[in-house]
């Protein structure tokens, strides 16, 4: 390929649908030609560098309910496909009930990236790397998507199935993700390794939400999820449950760190090397878990 | 290529022009409006010499389609002045020797005057990390900091 600093975008025909019907009726026409986008912080790139050639970009946007950020005190947060990272982070209900969340959407790139940058646009785009994928796993995130046949629910602990793939199917649009309300008590915390402090993307992220819970011999439960050690956003389920079974210690704690870092299989790139990336897993894994543990105990 | 029709106020007038679907707010601004302060680095959203106000928040010219722009409100390094007065974030800039090459200046600039709309003071480190996304390869950043800590100082006593 040549080397051109500065690639313009290619061609493509701009979409802007007016409902989600049409949306989803155009996407499920078009469907090797059309691709939907919110802030097209990863699309753009990745065209600009030839790894996408849609034909139609189809902007989801301004449809009905995309723009919502609103908290129920009964129900939970719903956050719309539109709404970019930079009004998570600002929301009061998001700072008070779901501050992994605020804290991984910090995480994310610069502030005026964030202007434009989408949660659901980074579940979407299935990167191992998400930043904000571990929290919305943590806090049992539910999408809501509308597709040809109206709109569905989905988990979104099914939801991936390998880098950039996932359950949706042509004609898709997420419209917004549901977080039910946090667990009582809950403490969270997104630890990230970057080759720089600020704005990079990770080379191991460590996302750990912990609550007391009476259903556990422990009498704790804790969430983990990993990013960039494994082809989708990875969830150690043995450490979750060792730690739902033993009691908490700096040992048993030390033990779940370990657990964690069995279940990665990372690769090598330029971010960092597999063996690497397994030992900061452990590493982080163990200080989030600890960190969470300090603030669970007040 | 289908071209869309868009109107669009870039620095308090309203443009009227006709974009194709792949170019981006930042070749807009330059390439069409002549508004060349807007600069562009890496266009790929890391470097921030391309940053521009949309509807008063920060974005990257550079990841912004000109069609997505359509009744948008956009403010570049070009409308931050007064017709004779440079705007406090300019002066600060100018006397703490915030500005070598220059490249980085204008995206610098509105990244910080949209820092201190939303937060009039700011600690060093809530500036920090309000430039990250702000590449600047000559100055070491430590005068560009103190610039916008002059600015809010300005500020301060002007308000």
């Amino acid at each position: 390929m040549e080397y051109n600093t500065h690639p313009a975008l290619p061609e493509f025909e701009y979409i802007l649908p007016q409902t989600l019907a049409e949306a989803s009726e155009f996407l499920a026409r078009n469907p090797e030609e059309a691709r939907p986008f919110l802030g097209g912080t990863d699309v753009f790139v990745r065209m600009r560098d030839g790894f996408l050639t849609p034909k139609f970009l189809v902007d989801v946007k301004n449809l009905n309910g995309t723009n919502d950020l609103r908290f129920d005190p009964k129900t939970g947060l719903t956050l719309g496909a539109a709404v970019n990272m930079n009004r998570v982070i600002a929301f009061p209900e998001v700072q008070a009930h779901y501050n992994v969340l605020a804290e991984a959407c910090r995480s994310v790139a610069s502030y005026q990236l964030r202007t434009r940058a989408t949660v659901v646009g980074n579940i979407c785009n299935a990167s191992p790397a998400g930043d904000t994928i571990g929290a919305c796993l943590a806090l049992d995130g539910v999408l809501h998507i509308h597709g040809v046949n109206g709109p569905r629910q989905e988990s979104l602990g099914s939801f991936f199935l390998g880098p950039g793939k996932t359950t949706l199917k042509p004609g898709d649009v997420v419209t917004a993700i549901h977080f039910p309300l946090p667990p009582k008590g809950c403490a969270g915390m997104y630890l990230k390794l970057g080759r720089n402090q600020l704005s990079d993307l990770s080379i191991v992220g460590v996302t750990v939400l912990g609550h007391p819970d009476s259903s556990c011999q422990s009498g704790y439960r804790f969430r983990l999820a990993l990013a960039s050690v494994a082809p989708v956003p990875l969830v150690p389920v043995e450490a979750e449950i060792y730690l739902a079974n033993h009691p908490i210690t700096p040992e048993s704690l030390r033990e779940a760190a370990l657990l964690s870092a069995d279940a990665c299989s990372p690769i090598d790139d330029v971010r960092g090397s597999a063996r690497y990336r397994k030992q900061m897993a452990r590493n982080l894994s163990a200080k989030a878990l600890a960190e969470v543990w300090k603030k669970l105990l007040g | 290529m289908a071209f869309h029709k868009i109107n669009v106020t870039v620095n308090n007038e309203l443009e009227q022009v006709v974009v194709p679907s792949n170019m981006t707010l930042m070749r807009l601004l330059r390439e069409n409006l002549a508004l060349t302060g807007t600069k562009n680095g890496c266009s790929a959203g890391e470097c921030g010499a391309c940053t521009v106000l949309l509807n008063g928040e920060p974005v990257n010219s550079c990841m912004i389609l000109a069609v997505e722009c359509d009744g948008a409100k956009i403010v570049t390094v070009e409308g931050l002045a007064g017709e004779k007065q440079l705007a406090p974030i300019q002066e600060a800039m100018i006397h703490e020797g915030g500005v070598q090459c220059g490249f980085c200046t204008p995206g610098i600039l509105i990244s910080s005057h949209a820092l201190l709309k939303r937060n009039s003071n700011p600690s060093e480190d809530e500036i920090r990390a309000a430039l990250v996304g702000n590449l600047c390869r000559c100055t070491g950043y430590v005068r560009i900091i103190e610039g916008v800590k002059e600015a809010a100082r300005m500020q301060s006593v002007t308000a």
